[in-house]
């Protein structure tokens, strides 16, 4: 079991690494000789900021919606481990821990869904 | 600079600091921040947002190999998770309402407080302690391979270590680190867990642990995709190859340039926080 969701974790990684640097392929064809500039915060636009904004800006075929789509799967991996613990320890018959993981898993889903990632732009 | 140039030099950096943080066990992303405000004056929030994404990256991609191992100890990770992630979001939060000078200075002492640590020997958890109690109810106790065939460990002071790894949740989820000093100093020190339990069992939690404060820098827009691509891939390239090449007789001298970086690092974040650079 526990081998099995390490390899998910590397799994979750490799993918996401994969489809941020795609994603970097794209931007990079078409704003490389653009100035950089990260001195002032203006926070992102609210394409990059919530997940319908990010699979619009995907389908849009922008460069930088798929990088931020490989960065959402990153965030996603450690939470599916965690979500796959609650199998484990139910296999193993252990309330308590079932109890804990499920726990854990909510504050992380409070904080992907509850903090306004998860709604419309 | 151009958006390809600065693209490079970022992943440059971040490959070597990844590399530097895995061969040392220091962790990259405690120099990155200073690095990327310091030398590639990007705002903090940015370089916090992109830091934070590279932890995530870094602890999962190594908690593979340390699981096939046996030496980290699941319960004991899920049950300090609670703590860490509680006080993940709540760091998150906080970081968006103080100013980015404050930001500056508590990373500052935290990199200072690392660069200490990295200079002392690590505290040996003593053999055969008595099991506690609520450790026992909470079926903590385990063992895990040594030399001379496996060797049980009896975790203390529970209460404790939650405590403190609720603080280094907070860290994490304020400055976009891993805040592995810190859960040093919970996991060995109080709970006395054996080293290479507790150095396994943290990096197999540091990424749930960010994953918790992610979700809050996304949305708010402190993650720009830009800047938090070459950091991520740099970092994850650099710490996946210091994890095979991992010579044991050159990491003392290799540890204490790291921690002199680390100094430095921290001293000029003081400097700059407090005169409002940052």
């Amino acid at each position: 079991m526990e081998v099995i969701l390490g390899n998910l974790l590397r799994a979750g990684v490799l993918l996401s690494a994969a489809v941020v640097l795609s994603g970097a392929c794209i931007y990079l064809s078409h704003h490389a000789h653009e100035p950089a500039d990260y001195r002032i915060f203006r926070g992102e636009p609210s394409e990059f900021r919530t997940i319908p904004g990010v699979i619009q800006s995907v389908i849009n075929g922008r460069g930088r919606g798929l990088i931020q789509l490989g960065l959402l799967l990153l965030i996603a991996t450690p939470i599916a481990r965690v979500a796959f613990s609650i199998v484990g320890f139910a296999i193993e018959r252990d309330r308590m821990y079932v109890a804990f993981t499920l726990i854990v898993l909510a504050i992380l889903l409070y904080s992907l869904l509850g903090s306004g990632l998860g709604t419309h732009p | 600079m151009t958006i390809l140039d600065f693209t490079a030099v970022v992943a440059i950096v971040s490959f070597v600091a990844g590399l530097l943080g895995s061969l040392t066990g220091l962790g990259g992303g405690v120099v990155l921040v200073p690095l990327l405000t310091i030398f590639f004056h990007v705002d903090i929030r940015y370089a916090i947002g992109a830091s934070l994404v590279s932890v995530i990256a870094t602890s999962s991609g190594a908690a593979a190999s340390y699981v096939k191992e046996g030496f980290s100890n699941i319960r004991i990770g899920m049950f300090l998770e609670i703590a860490t992630t509680f006080g993940a979001l709540l760091g998150a939060f906080l970081a968006t309402r103080i100013p980015t000078s404050a930001l500056a200075i508590i990373f500052g002492a935290v990199l200072l407080y690392s660069a200490y640590l990295s200079r002392k020997p690590r505290p040996q958890a003593q053999r055969s302690l008595p099991p506690d109690p609520l450790a026992t109810r909470l079926r903590m106790n385990g063992s895990f391979p040594d030399l001379e065939g496996p060797r049980s460990y009896n975790v203390q002071h529970v209460p404790t270590g939650f405590s403190l790894m609720f603080g280094a949740g907070a860290l994490s989820g304020l400055l976009g680190i891993g805040s592995g000093a810190v859960k040093v100093l919970a996991m060995d020190q109080a709970m006395q867990i054996p080293f290479k339990v507790s150095t396994t069992t943290s990096n197999f939690m540091i990424g749930v642990t960010a994953a918790a404060s992610a979700g809050v820098y996304l949305s708010r827009g402190y993650v720009d995709p830009g800047l938090a691509m070459p950091v991520m891939l740099g970092v994850l390239a650099g710490s996946l190859l210091g994890s095979r090449i991992l010579v044991k007789a050159e990491t003392k001298s290799l540890r204490l340039v790291f921690s002199v970086v680390i100094l430095v690092l921290g001293l000029q974040m003081l400097y700059q926080g407090f005169w409002g650079k940052i």
